[in-house]
């Protein structure tokens, strides 16, 4: 008896004290992330919106402030009023194409068939390997005389003298401002249709097969299925994954600079080159700043919504 | 009937997998061509570019390893990726496990709050950090990327790390406790090996974003010894306008499958991650 009553006893009185260790052990373990996070994170972005109210330089580093100036500035630039249009239609047009193709790439993925491991590393490729290697492939892919695509409209009869893309040997996809832009699309596509397709994937894997049942029993055919449940149910993930790609796309500038320096004559610059050329190569820090942080907004946008589909998931 | 319908969809699922394969893989196979490629044939317009008119070549990828900085661009990627590894396991670790564990009803928001940052892309952050880096003397060294990466791979992999070992059973550790080892003790003998899985998750994770990462290195790093891989890459394998096609393509594939093997094996744990599904565990 005396020997079970006595620690407990001690438990007791220990309980506060204990947990008084704990939380301090807690916050003790989850302090360094946090002062890093916020070291690496959190101070640049606030210095970044100090740099866009001055006019600091590579060459004159002192910050005096100017206030909207550089903002004014900006705005009233023709490239990055170029920029800001084509970094909304490359996301918009990208992403939207990813959502219908992730899409059906899923459905099919989720079916039985033999190969189904080589054939989804075969699809993740374009999302495994880093973004700056994919897009140099592109750039050969797409290359002004040696292009292996053109080479195939012209063995179709598609391209060449007397067909209908032109008399032209080559579309020369990275020298015209409209196919340049489409090309664009295309290699973002490319590289985000895989994450959102396994993130579909695994929405897909959480319906319940029961309710699949219960609608096949009750004669619901394959759209019907599809539209009235499999779309409804899938709702939320399929927000999340367009999310994720509209933050990869809007923000990236890899593909862009590879491809395109954001050439021809600026008709694919977007906010996160243009910031890189002003800030960087240009020397203009506060400007540069300025430029990139009209991704702001959108950027906090996109993690509300995220956070609205999350929840919503996790009640249904 | 209901056989012949069977086989429609049938070959109608192959059909679309098919073009999707094609989409996906098509630059790869084009870049594999491309690599083993001699000259004469890769530059004559007329030549099918699909087929080898002239006999393979190894010469390029030889010409990559022994005339070129490709190697050093190889060795500086693993040296950021493992230090990279390195900050996030010691970081990530025990603050995912004061989020699960220790922080109580605070645990879950925070971590939301930490994984949003992830967010924040460098896009936004690299002028400031170039000045930063520059201040710190680490300019053109590598030590400006191990110093910046973890700023995005600690937390994502917290987040990710939190879900996990949520999911693992409180019982064992508490017995740990109970059996009078402290709660450091009990986190090294019982959570540590249950969480393996979890913790090789986020070594693939950093380490493979370490590879990936384009901006800082191009903006922080432009002494051709020092680069990484994705900018060495696309940089300082090109001559003026001239471009070393099949190089290049070897120089890009070689890395490219390696890293796709190894991020396909783990791709499930991230997506788990990337749907916020983690909180369940």
């Amino acid at each position: 008896m005396k020997l079970t009553e006595a620690p407990a006893r001690i438990r007791s009185f220990q309980v506060p004290y204990v947990l008084d260790r704990e939380g301090l052990l807690g916050v003790a373990m989850l302090l360094p992330a946090v002062v890093y996070i916020v070291a690496l994170v959190g101070f640049p972005l606030v210095l970044a919106i100090v740099y866009s109210l001055s006019d600091v330089t590579i060459g004159n580093q002192t910050i005096d402030f100017v206030g909207f100036r550089n903002f004014d500035a900006v705005i009233h630039d023709a490239t990055f009023q170029k920029a800001l249009k084509n970094t909304f239609i490359i996301t918009v047009v990208s992403q939207a194409l990813v959502l219908v193709l992730a899409k059906i790439l899923a459905l099919a993925l989720s079916a039985d068939f033999r190969g189904k491991a080589i054939v989804r590393f075969l699809i993740l490729l374009p999302w495994t390997t880093p973004i700056a290697l994919g897009a140099i492939g592109w750039l050969w892919m797409l290359d002004s005389t040696f292009s292996p695509i053109d080479w195939v409209l012209r063995e179709v009869h598609l391209l060449g003298p007397g067909t209908l893309l032109g008399p032209d040997r080559n579309l020369v996809w990275l020298g015209r401002p409209n196919l340049a832009m489409a090309s664009v699309i295309m290699v973002h596509t490319w590289r985000l249709l895989p994450l959102a397709t396994v993130i579909m994937l695994a929405g897909l894997a959480s319906i319940p097969q029961d309710i699949r049942d219960a609608a096949a029993v009750d004669g619901a055919g394959f759209w019907r299925q599809l539209f009235q449940i499999t779309i409804p149910l899938m709702y939320p993930i399929m927000a999340i994954a367009v999310l994720f790609g509209i933050v990869f796309t809007f923000t990236d500038m890899t593909v862009v600079y590879i491809l395109t320096r954001g050439g021809p004559v600026d008709s694919t610059q977007v906010l996160a080159s243009w910031a890189f050329y002003k800030g960087i190569q240009g020397g203009d820090l506060a400007q540069g700043a300025a430029i990139a942080l009209f991704l702001f907004p959108v950027l906090v946008g996109v993690a509300v919504l995220m956070l609205i589909f999350a929840r919503r998931r996790e009640i249904a | 009937m209901g056989m012949r319908h069977r086989l429609l969809t049938r070959s109608g699922l192959y059909a679309v997998l098919a073009v999707f394969v094609l989409f996906a893989a098509f630059p790869f196979l084009w870049m594999i061509i491309t690599m083993f490629k001699a000259d004469t044939d890769l530059y004559s317009p007329g030549n099918n570019p699909f087929l080898f008119n002239d006999p393979p070549t190894l010469k390029h990828i030889d010409l990559l390893f022994n005339d070129t900085a490709y190697k050093t661009f190889l060795l500086n990627s693993v040296l950021v990726g493992m230090a990279v590894v390195a900050i996030t396991l010691a970081l990530s670790f025990p603050a995912a496990y004061s989020l699960a564990r220790l922080s109580g009803r605070w645990g879950e928001p925070l971590g939301i709050a930490i994984f949003l940052v992830y967010l924040v892309p460098p896009t936004l952050l690299f002028i400031p950090l170039s000045r930063v880096v520059a201040n710190l003397g680490l300019q053109d060294s590598l030590w400006s990327l191990i110093l910046v990466y973890p700023s995005f791979t600690v937390p994502f992999s917290t987040w990710l790390l939190m879900g996990f070992l949520k999911s693992l059973p409180r019982d064992i550790e508490e017995q740990a406790l109970v059996d009078g080892y402290s709660r450091i003790g009990a986190i090294f003998r019982t959570v540590m090996p249950l969480a393996l899985p979890g913790i090789l998750t986020i070594i693939v994770f950093s380490f493979t974003l370490s590879m990936h990462e384009f901006i800082y290195a191009l903006a922080f790093v432009s002494v051709s010894d020092h680069k990484t891989i994705s900018v060495g890459v696309p940089t300082e394998l090109v001559r003026g306008d001239v471009f070393f096609w099949q190089s290049l393509m070897a120089a890009a594939v070689i890395v490219a499958i390696p890293v796709a093997v190894v991020y396909s094996f783990f791709l499930d744990r991230l997506v788990a991650g990337f749907t916020l599904g983690a909180v369940k565990g």
